[in-house]
């Protein structure tokens, strides 16, 4: 399967995840909000995510040995991807959401805010990949 | 209880094959997207194309109706101001983002899988996450 062919197959899986829990348990799939959100969430409300994230992590973590894939990237830089996770934790809790919360179902709700989150890190994104690799000349 | 975890289990599932199958897991290929003046690749517009297809309709049918299947109500954001915290926090995770080319999703995916990268970003991603999360709290 080409790959723009199965991009637009995988997001439709993702939206349609995203649908059943809006749908069954009235919830917004932002991983990062699910995800911290475990650390400050009242009793009764730890156990749907720790159910989501378990679902995610296993049955991704799985599809990623079962399925046909390229092998992983290694030996990139130890300090970058610590500084990047938390400045994607820090930005991420800062702005209530990420990719999913704001990009999937944001966008999904025509929420005008998701929209304003959404065009500010891909722009802080592109802005970084180019620096990173056209000005400082990164091979990563 | 039981029925909205296993809700919550499938909908984590099916969303983690979703990162897979549309190739999110893989940060080369996010990098690929995010790099606009080199070997551009156009595949995260398609899973986000493929995704918000299906959120946009089906968010507008489910948020018809008086209530989730499972809950009383639904648990949707209401915040609709464009503020300081939004717009910085989404900056600072499009930074983290294109430095390694993993948002959330894709990290936990990853660390299921197994992969070294993943051990050494998502733990440096719950601090950053969790830690901004308290602090804000503690400082109200």
């Amino acid at each position: 399967m080409n790959m723009w062919l199965s991009g637009l197959a995988g997001g439709v899986l993702i939206g349609l995840s995203a649908t059943l829990l809006l749908w069954l348990n009235g919830r917004i799939a932002g991983i990062s909000g699910i995800t911290f959100g475990l650390a400050d969430a009242p009793k009764a409300e730890r156990g749907w995510r720790v159910a989501f994230l378990l679902g995610l992590v296993l049955a991704g973590g799985l599809a990623m040995h079962l399925l046909p894939h390229i092998a992983p990237r290694e030996n990139y830089p130890r300090m970058a991807l610590i500084v990047a996770g938390v400045l994607v934790g820090v930005g991420t809790s800062m702005g209530s959401g990420c990719t999913s919360g704001h990009g999937v179902c944001g966008l999904g709700r025509f929420s005008k805010r998701s929209l304003a989150a959404v065009l500010t890190f891909m722009a802080t994104a592109f802005i970084t990949v180019y620096l990173l690799r056209h000005v400082l000349g990164a091979v990563a | 209880m039981t029925t909205r975890w296993l809700a919550a289990l499938f909908a984590g599932a099916l969303f983690g094959l979703g990162l897979v199958v549309s190739h999110m897991s893989d940060p080369r290929v996010v990098l690929g997207f995010l790099d606009l003046a080199g070997d551009f690749n156009p595949t995260l517009m398609f899973v986000l194309a493929g995704a918000v297809g299906v959120t946009a309709i089906a968010f507008w049918v489910v948020l018809r109706q008086p209530r989730p299947v499972l809950d009383e109500s639904f648990h949707v954001p209401v915040t609709r101001r464009i503020d300081r915290p939004l717009i910085l926090g989404a900056a600072i995770f499009g930074i983290g983002w294109g430095l390694a080319g993993y948002c959330p999703g894709p990290a936990l995916v990853n660390l299921g899988a197994g992969l070294a990268e993943a051990m050494v970003f998502v733990p440096a991603m719950l601090l950053g996450g969790v830690g901004y999360r308290l602090l804000a709290r503690y400082w109200g």
